[in-house]
């Protein structure tokens, strides 16, 4: 567990949007993907998954349809709509430019001030 | 998501709340089977692996739900299942939530019933169109416009009305062949139904133009529910003759169902002419501008811009001008026009409606307090499992949702209970005919707007209630309760909890100090000396007019009623008043008397203005009223004898300075008649039981024949045998005429029944307000014993007395309740001095009644506490030790 790092809040969106950027995915998917993409590194309630995905789709940036999974079960599959994908780059783009102002300010030291 | 489509979605939820539900469940579980093929995959049997699958998922409901909210944050589903939790905690407390439940259903109840009669009798009037825009005068206001042609003076001379309606109540024989029964109606202009603007249910109504004169349009236009009772809806009625007092009249319409005419609480049968009235009410003159009984009230709609104000100016202004020309005939004092349909009882009616509306209100505050108190003591009970929640990382906010639905359930409950028994009342209310002979009505009906004032007051006194316990929760720190157990604090400060108390036993005694006042009140009224003997004295009301009966044939066939009344084994006295004997319909008429030197007997100069009754011979011992100085009437008191008359002792006293010196003076009526006073009796009540000392004269009926009268029969027999008996001597006399016969105490009941009415409902108020600190007093005892049973145990195990024990259960219960009660019992004395308005002889200066609300709360305390005590004193210390 220690290795595990908690998720800062209203990051699971986006990581959820990234997810699904690559392709249509279903919940457990979901949650498989980013625990690749992430290299195990974040936790995630599995339960905790759902309210986010739902209210990703009351937003109309997710739009999901029953389908058929490699497992051969019946699975509701998510996708990005058009708002989505411009939500997803904004989104981006705004965690990107923090990151790097983080990174930086964490970086500073004495001299540089 | 723009409005229509969010719209769109939340309506869709509503209707499709399961496929939602069944959609998501679908979805969950996939997941888990997703990862328990995952899980399989490395090793694990098959029902390992959904078992892991399912734990890993973590708490399935709470994600459920909040996946609930994430979907658009359904309130109805959040609803539903806050209401199904509420609904299991609740059965869990099966007697709390009983008590809860009874207490807000009497509490609503109460309201919901006083506030459909408020809406019945005062926020909705008449049913006619526009009623807010009718106005007139009211019946007994002097104004001078209860006779006819001044009636048609106002109407033809007024500035302010469009048109102005008159009517009068008549009472006649009615009869579809030759078998007349009593009924009722209104003798309406022929403007009447225009003016109103309504229109007829069958056939028409009759209009200003039909009329042509006096007796020139015998037509009658029946109610709904008489032609509904009388005439079996058959709609062939119209155009059929029916005989009223023997006259034919053509039957030409039937008014919409609800119109029960113009005076709210009387139901009449039929409509007629008021040019027709001197047919079957000869005193109704139309002719003489003297007459007070032609018309019953005026009303009629104000012109464009004319303001109240500026319209009873005009009609004042007429009055007065009617009074300067016609000096001897009229008189005038000013007036206040009002809406039409309460006539004079608007004020009290208002003012007694408004006062139990507050009564009841206080009921529902004292239910609150109580309820919020018990609610408090339950929810401090399950202080360790509101923390065990918030520890586990529940929101305050979920937890405060609970908590008030809880509340709103119980409210809600109690309020559909309430309601039913509510409508179920006002629906009696509604039918009820107190008097059999009255036209008597309450025109209640319970309605949508009843409903939504029960639910509103549900849902109020839900809040009120709810929120009570929701400050102790909140501020409670889940770490020291878990830790700690839920023994109380010990301490002596004044909790919110007490306050309700003091407050709720403090409404309590208001009104159970209120109620015993109007008791007291009533039962001293009863006892009162109303200047004849109502026990033992039967009355037979006879209108021969009915039977067509008049002039010179009246007098003969009352004596022969009178001599078959005295036939009757057993009777002692019979007498005969015309029109109506004393308290009777609160009905009895004035008339002008002035001195014997007076020559100018225009109204300004009259001496007095006395009750008149016209009495027949053996009149007064049949009434039992005592003779205190000269003589009775005697038959030789005829038309060609000299005019004479009995005064009462006022009136002897006003007029002659005392009883002594009455006997054998003369004075002069109205119409310059010089009538010598023979007699002197007792004083007594005639118009109503409030009456002070009024004077009164009585003139012989041989000198004033009328054809509607009552018998008075005195006899010790048993009033059932009496009347069988009384009814089969009248049909000897003639068969054909209805009479009403009941007892003179019966008949009290209608000028009773204000009074008995406020003190049947403060009684049922102050009952309720026992019940309630009843409830609120064990409640509270019950819970400090169930508390400190290990405290008390303790001391009895310490060797501590039976009453330092119940001191230390009980002291504080007891203490609150006695400030309650001081406290209510001041407030309830000042109340009181409203009351005196209503119940007569109601004072709360009554030592009997102090003494009495304090004997009666002590009772209460006695029996709220007495569980408790019991309870506290059967502590077994061993037991209670061994437990924790």
């Amino acid at each position: 567990m220690s290795d595990q790092a908690q998720l800062l809040p209203g990051t699971l969106d986006l990581l959820i949007l990234k997810a699904v950027s690559l392709g249509p995915l279903h919940g457990y998917g979901v949650l498989l993907r980013i625990a690749q993409i992430t290299g195990q590194a974040l936790l995630i309630e599995q339960g905790a998954l759902y309210p986010a995905l739902f209210r990703l789709v009351r937003q109309g940036w997710l739009q999901a349809e029953w389908g058929t999974s490699d497992n051969n079960r019946r699975a509701k599959f998510y996708e990005l709509t058009t708002a989505g994908r411009k939500r997803f780059q904004e989104e981006t783009e705004s965690w990107n430019r923090l990151a790097v102002a983080m990174t930086t300010a964490l970086a500073a030291s004495a001299e540089q001030v | 998501m723009s409005l229509p489509s969010y719209i769109r979605t939340l309506a869709g939820r509503f209707f499709h709340r399961s496929e939602l539900a069944d959609d998501m469940e679908e979805e969950l579980r996939s997941h888990i089977e997703h990862r328990a093929d995952d899980l399989e995959r490395s090793g694990l049997d098959r029902a390992t692996a959904e078992r892991r699958a399912r734990i890993e998922f973590g708490a399935q409901e709470r994600y459920k739900e909040e996946s609930y909210e994430a979907l658009g944050g359904n309130l109805l589903d959040t609803l539903l299942r806050d209401v199904r939790l509420a609904i299991r905690v609740l059965r869990r407390s099966p007697g709390f939530l009983v008590a809860a439940v009874l207490t807000l259903a009497l509490a609503i109840g109460a309201n919901a019933v006083v506030f459909g009669i408020m809406d019945g009798l005062i926020l909705r009037p008449l049913k006619v169109p526009q009623v807010g825009t009718l106005l007139g005068t009211h019946y007994g206001d002097g104004s001078g416009f209860q006779s006819y042609a001044n009636y048609l003076d106002l109407r033809d001379h007024n500035h302010s009305f469009d048109d102005l309606a008159a009517f009068n109540m008549v009472f006649v024989g009615l009869g579809k062949g030759n078998d007349p029964a009593a009924a009722s109606g209104f003798s309406a202009t022929g403007n009447y139904f225009d003016v109103l603007g309504i229109h007829p249910f069958l056939g028409r109504f009759f209009h200003a133009s039909d009329e042509h004169g006096p007796n020139s349009a015998p037509y009658l236009v029946l109610t709904y529910a008489f032609w509904h009772s009388r005439f079996q809806d058959d709609r062939g009625v119209i155009g059929r003759v029916v005989q009223l007092d023997k006259h034919p009249y053509t039957i030409i319409g039937v008014a919409p169902p609800g119109f029960q005419g113009t005076i709210l609480f009387v139901g009449p049968d039929f409509f007629m002419p008021i040019v027709n009235q001197e047919q079957v009410a000869p005193e109704g003159s139309l002719t003489s501008r003297a007459s007070i009984h032609s018309i019953f009230e005026t009303f009629g709609r104000l012109k464009p811009g004319v303001t109240h104000a500026q319209a009873t100016d005009d009609v004042n202004a007429i009055g007065a001008s009617l009074a300067k020309t016609y000096p001897k005939e009229v008189s005038h004092e000013a007036t206040k026009l009002a809406r039409p349909g309460l006539t004079a009882f608007a004020g009290p009616a208002s003012a007694f409606v408004a006062g139990l509306m507050l009564l009841s209100g206080l009921i529902l505050l004292a239910a609150c307090a109580n309820l919020g108190s018990l609610f408090a003591a339950h929810s401090a009970d399950r202080s360790r499992e509101v923390a065990l929640r918030l520890a586990l990382g529940s929101s305050r906010n979920r937890i405060l949702r609970q908590l008030l639905t809880e509340a709103l359930v119980i409210s809600l409950a109690g309020g559909a209970l309430g309601l039913m028994a509510s409508v179920a009342l006002l629906r009696k209310i509604s039918v009820w005919q107190p008097f059999a002979g009255a036209p008597l009505h309450l025109p209640v009906s319970p309605d949508a707007r009843l409903y939504i004032v029960a639910v509103a007051l549900a849902l109020m006194s839900g809040f009120l209630f709810g929120i009570v316990p929701v400050r102790q929760l909140l501020r409670a720190n889940p770490y020291e309760i878990v830790k700690a157990g839920s023994s109380p604090r010990l301490g002596r400060r004044v909790t919110l909890r007490d306050t309700l108390l003091v407050l709720q036993i403090a409404i309590c005694a208001v009104l159970v100090t209120s109620s015993m006042v109007a008791v007291r009140g009533l039962v001293r009224s009863l006892k009162s000396d109303f200047g004849f003997e109502p026990r033992n004295a039967m009355l037979l009301g006879a209108n021969l007019g009915m039977a067509g009966y008049d002039g010179d044939r009246v007098l003969p066939a009352q004596k022969r009623l009178i001599d078959a009344m005295a036939s009757i084994p057993g009777v002692e006295h019979v007498g005969l008043v015309n029109n109506y004997p004393p308290l009777v319909y609160t009905a009895a008429f004035r008339a002008n008397m002035f001195k014997d030197e007076t020559r100018d007997l225009s109204n300004a100069n009259a001496a007095s203005a006395p009750y008149k009754y016209e009495v027949s011979p053996g009149y007064f011992e049949a009434a039992g009223t005592h003779l205190l100085a000269g003589r009775s009437f005697d038959w030789h008191d005829d038309k060609n004898a000299p005019p004479v008359a009995i005064a009462n002792e006022e009136f002897a006293r006003k007029m002659f300075g005392s009883v002594a010196d009455t006997i054998g003076k003369f004075c002069r009526r109205q119409n310059g008649v010089r009538v010598q006073i023979v007699g002197v009796v007792e004083d007594g009540k005639y118009l109503g039981i409030t009456d002070q000392l009024e004077p009164a004269i009585f003139l012989p009926t041989l000198q004033a024949p009328l054809n509607n009268a009552y018998l008075v029969v005195r006899s010790r027999s048993d009033p059932q045998e009496l009347a069988t008996a009384m009814r089969s001597k009248a049909r000897e006399v003639d068969s054909g005429l209805p009479v009403d016969i009941r007892s003179w105490n019966d008949m009290l009941s209608v000028v009773l029944f204000p009074s008995r009415m406020a003190t049947a409902s403060l009684g049922v108020l102050g009952f309720m307000g026992a019940m309630l600190s009843i409830t609120g007093i064990f409640g509270m005892a019950a819970y400090s014993v169930s508390k400190r049973l290990r405290e008390l145990g303790i001391r009895m195990a310490l060797g501590a007395k039976r009453t330092e024990v119940l001191k230390a259960a009980l002291g504080r219960a007891v203490r609150l309740l006695a400030v309650g009660s001081a406290t209510g019992l001041v407030l309830g004395i000042l109340a009181s001095k409203v009351l005196a308005s209503i119940v007569y002889q109601a004072t709360s200066r009554d030592p009997l009644v102090l003494a009495g609300v304090v004997v009666a709360m002590a009772l209460l305390g006695v029996l709220a506490t007495w569980i408790p005590a019991q309870r506290a004193l059967a502590v077994n210390p061993l037991i209670l030790l061994r437990e924790d």
